[in-house]
């Protein structure tokens, strides 16, 4: 019995120096150094008075982790933004997918004394009591993307447009099929349950029946590589004849485009969402059937701090003749072509 | 895996029916004597599936390229529910799955890996993924077999740390395969059939002879039977634990490169609850959670049940959500239907001897041990059974 004992260690040595010495080799792989040079931080602002340095202040930030693209490029557009402010310290907290730590990062804000903070709740609704806590305690608070449910909670807010993305593509598609009450339109929806999802989807539909055109396949996938392959390979199973794609996400329209290519399909063309660089770059080379995306711009938190620093330094909005910050900014969803890739191409996030 | 221990094997098949090592022997030659009888409740489940979906789609369904769509994508969590039976029919579960399929992708698609795969070969990239993902399940397996950690735990903690590992090498970014002829190879086909699928029948069937027809095979059903038993039999139960993560760590690897190749990308965000697809293909394919008992036929129709679901679904333009409430009635339907068929023969065979150990169908690996265990050692019920089960058993384990 000892000898059974033993025998475990005789052989497994070797397996092991073998598979460790094989790790070391690959374990020099992990290097992914040509970085990016940070995506966002829009060079279409306008030189106006406001860009004077005032008083330093210093900006909380807060939003949810990194786990998307987008959400990356929302934090790493921020931090762009602060860099192009002398007069402005931005304390970025480590992006985080758990409400109380959030709220506990809101609170750390608080009691610092922070000049103002720029929020992304994870979830709007039960970020709002620690925002009214701010706001109560004299510090601004801007809201960005995920709305709260209080008006008081927020000195100023400014959201992506979920709805608009939807009326942008649908009618975009439109103008392309006009004149086709026939043709067949799919729609490869993110992860269903969300709220943003009903919205594009509600304004897809909505700008396809002014048209006369309805979603005939709709799928939903899950904002991953991974999930937008496999809803894009069933579909294209489940609609032999398509003419028209709205993807509304980018980052998991390259296993979208994966699928399609793998496929051979190329009857239809596709509408993008989100608009990171790569769907861009795909754009401009136009080789692929991604023709146009819409963009949900990941430069809202940059216009948080942008706002913040206005708010803190009792400034006003240039361009804007009224007097003081607006209460709430929703952006636009822009159509990305071929013919104006060169416009948004800079400030796109990659994925 | 020397062949040594067949002698061993012998003893044990001859030691008595009875005895929990005999089970374990007794169930390990039978398994691939009999799948279709086994799997009978999975065939008739993936035949109305079918029928659904010809009847619901017709063409649509009925269609080489929607065939071949359908197996494709269930070549990639395929392979990883073959590596995730032997580590449950060895007693163990595999949480990890998922975080490791994340972590090889990334790992083989980084800058670095890529500039090396375009200096030398894309195979770089593919070693890669297969030694991230055989030491990760060599880490698994030492913890669990040395470290006492109950494999639950250990590879919950793994699966924390490979996807955290995942997003911080990647950076949380999508990495795109640029290399063409890596695309080319995985996303081209051979004679028609996508090479996807063709790896996926190939761990297939490496996976079958490895469990049906090798000392490897019937060493990972003692072990996960009775662990106790079969070290006193000469088993080296760590070293075969080990094995079985490594085993699953690998095919985890494999995973890795063919998703690659669908999605065009590697990604922390990959494999995304693999973990939970793969035991439930594992389990709707007669796979014992305690182990001791499994088929690697059952985990195929298992993983075909669900892929062939999700394009009736799509095909239909049904939603997600329903689509994950049928997921949920199949596989309890499906376990169910196959407890009726197998304590239903098993009644029907048993009838004439005891009633003993065909009571509790649901209990553990008992009824289907003790039947196989039975066959093979009285040769009696063996008999009396309908189909050429009992033949090919007995044949099976004379070998």
């Amino acid at each position: 019995m000892s000898a059974t004992r033993q025998r475990p260690f005789r052989r497994l040595p070797y397996a092991t120096v073998a598979l460790l010495s094989a790790g070391v080799l690959v374990a020099g792989c992990t290097s992914n150094t040509p970085e990016e040079s940070g995506g966002g931080g829009g060079a279409n602002e306008a030189a106006s008075a406001n860009d004077e340095p005032g008083e330093t202040v210093t900006i909380g930030f807060s939003a949810p982790a990194a786990d998307h693209g987008w959400m990356a490029g929302i934090t790493e557009a921020a931090r762009a933004e602060a860099e192009k402010y002398e007069d402005v310290e931005l304390v970025v907290a480590e992006g985080t997918n758990d409400v109380s730590t959030q709220i506990s990062q809101v609170e750390t804000f608080i009691n610092d004394g922070v000049d103002a903070i720029v929020l992304l709740p994870f979830d709007g609704a039960a970020m709002t009591p620690v925002a009214l806590q701010a706001m109560e305690a004299g510090i601004p608070v801007i809201n960005v993307d995920r709305e709260f449910d209080s008006p008081f909670a927020a000195r100023a807010t400014i959201l992506g447009d979920n709805y608009g993305m939807g009326v942008s593509a649908g009618t975009y598609v439109c103008e392309q099929l006009g004149d086709n009450p026939d043709a067949v339109v799919a729609e490869i929806a993110g992860i269903d349950s969300l709220p943003l999802t009903q919205d594009r989807s509600q304004g897809f539909a909505d700008a396809l029946a002014d048209c006369g055109l309805n979603v005939d396949n709709r799928v939903a996938a899950d904002f991953t590589v991974e999930g937008g392959e496999e809803a894009a390979a069933n579909l294209l199973q489940a609609a032999p004849q398509i003419d028209a794609i709205w993807n509304h996400d980018d980052d998991q329209g390259v296993g979208v485009l994966a699928a399609i290519q793998n496929a051979g399909r190329d009857e239809f063309f596709m509408v993008g969402g989100a608009g990171s660089a790569n769907a861009m770059r795909a754009i401009q080379e136009g080789n692929s059937v991604l023709q146009a995306t819409v963009i949900y711009p990941s430069t809202q938190g940059a216009d948080g701090i942008a706002l913040a620093r206005l708010v803190a330094q009792d400034k006003n909005l240039s361009d804007v003749a009224s007097q003081e910050v607006p209460r709430q900014i929703v952006l636009n969803a822009p159509v990305v072509t071929a013919d104006n890739v060169d416009q948004y191409i800079d400030s796109a996030f990659e994925s | 895996m020397s062949s040594s221990t067949s002698g061993g094997s012998t003893t044990l098949t001859t030691g008595t029916g009875k005895s929990d090592a005999g089970r374990q022997r007794g169930s390990g030659g039978s398994f691939m004597a009999g799948p279709v009888g086994r799997n009978l409740g999975l065939v008739v489940a993936l035949v109305i599936l079918c029928a659904v979906g010809i009847y619901t789609a017709g063409d649509r369904f009925a269609d080489v390229d929607n065939i071949l769509t359908i197996l494709r994508l269930a070549s990639v969590i395929g392979v990883v529910s073959i590596g995730m039976t032997f580590v449950i029919i060895g007693g163990g579960i595999d949480l990890s799955v998922g975080a490791l399929v994340a972590l090889a992708s990334v790992w083989a698609t980084t800058l670095a890996t890529q500039q090396l795969a375009e200096d030398v070969h894309w195979i770089v990239m593919v070693f890669t993924a297969l030694v991230v993902g055989a030491v990760a399940g060599l880490v698994n397996g030492v913890v669990i077999a040395y470290g006492k950690l109950a494999a639950f735990i250990a590879t919950l903690a793994m699966l924390a740390a490979a996807r955290g590992l995942a997003e911080i090498i990647a950076n949380r970014r999508t990495q795109i395969v640029r290399d063409s002829d890596f695309l080319a190879f995985f996303s081209g086909d051979v004679l028609g059939v996508p090479t996807l699928v063709l790896i996926f029948a190939l761990v297939a069937v490496a996976g079958w002879v490895l469990l049906n027809r090798t000392t490897f095979g019937r060493r990972t059903f003692a072990v996960g039977g009775n662990a106790e038993a079969a070290r006193l039999a000469g088993i080296r139960v760590q070293r075969h634990t080990v094995k079985l993560y490594v085993l699953s760590g690998i095919t985890c690897g494999i995973a890795a490169v063919m998703i690659m190749a669908r999605t065009t990308t590697g990604s922390s965000t990959h494999g995304g609850l693999y973990e939970l697809d793969a035991i439930a293909a594992v389990v709707i394919g007669g796979t014992l959670l305690i182990g001791g008992r499994g088929t690697i036929v059952g985990t195929v129709l298992g993983v075909l049940i669900f892929t062939t679901l999700g394009n009736v679904f799509t095909l239909n333009n049904l939603s997600s959500s329903a689509q994950a409430v049928a997921r949920g009635v199949i596989i309890i339907l499906a376990v169910m239907l196959q407890q009726q068929l197998a304590t239903g023969g098993l009644n029907f065979r048993r009838r004439p001897s005891s009633g003993v150990s065909s009571g509790g169908p649901a209990v553990t690996g008992s009824p289907s041990g003790s039947v196989s265990g039975g066959t093979t050692a009285e040769g009696g019920p063996g008999g009396t059974r309908p189909t050429a089960t009992g033949t090919g058993t007995g044949t099976g384990k004379t070998l």
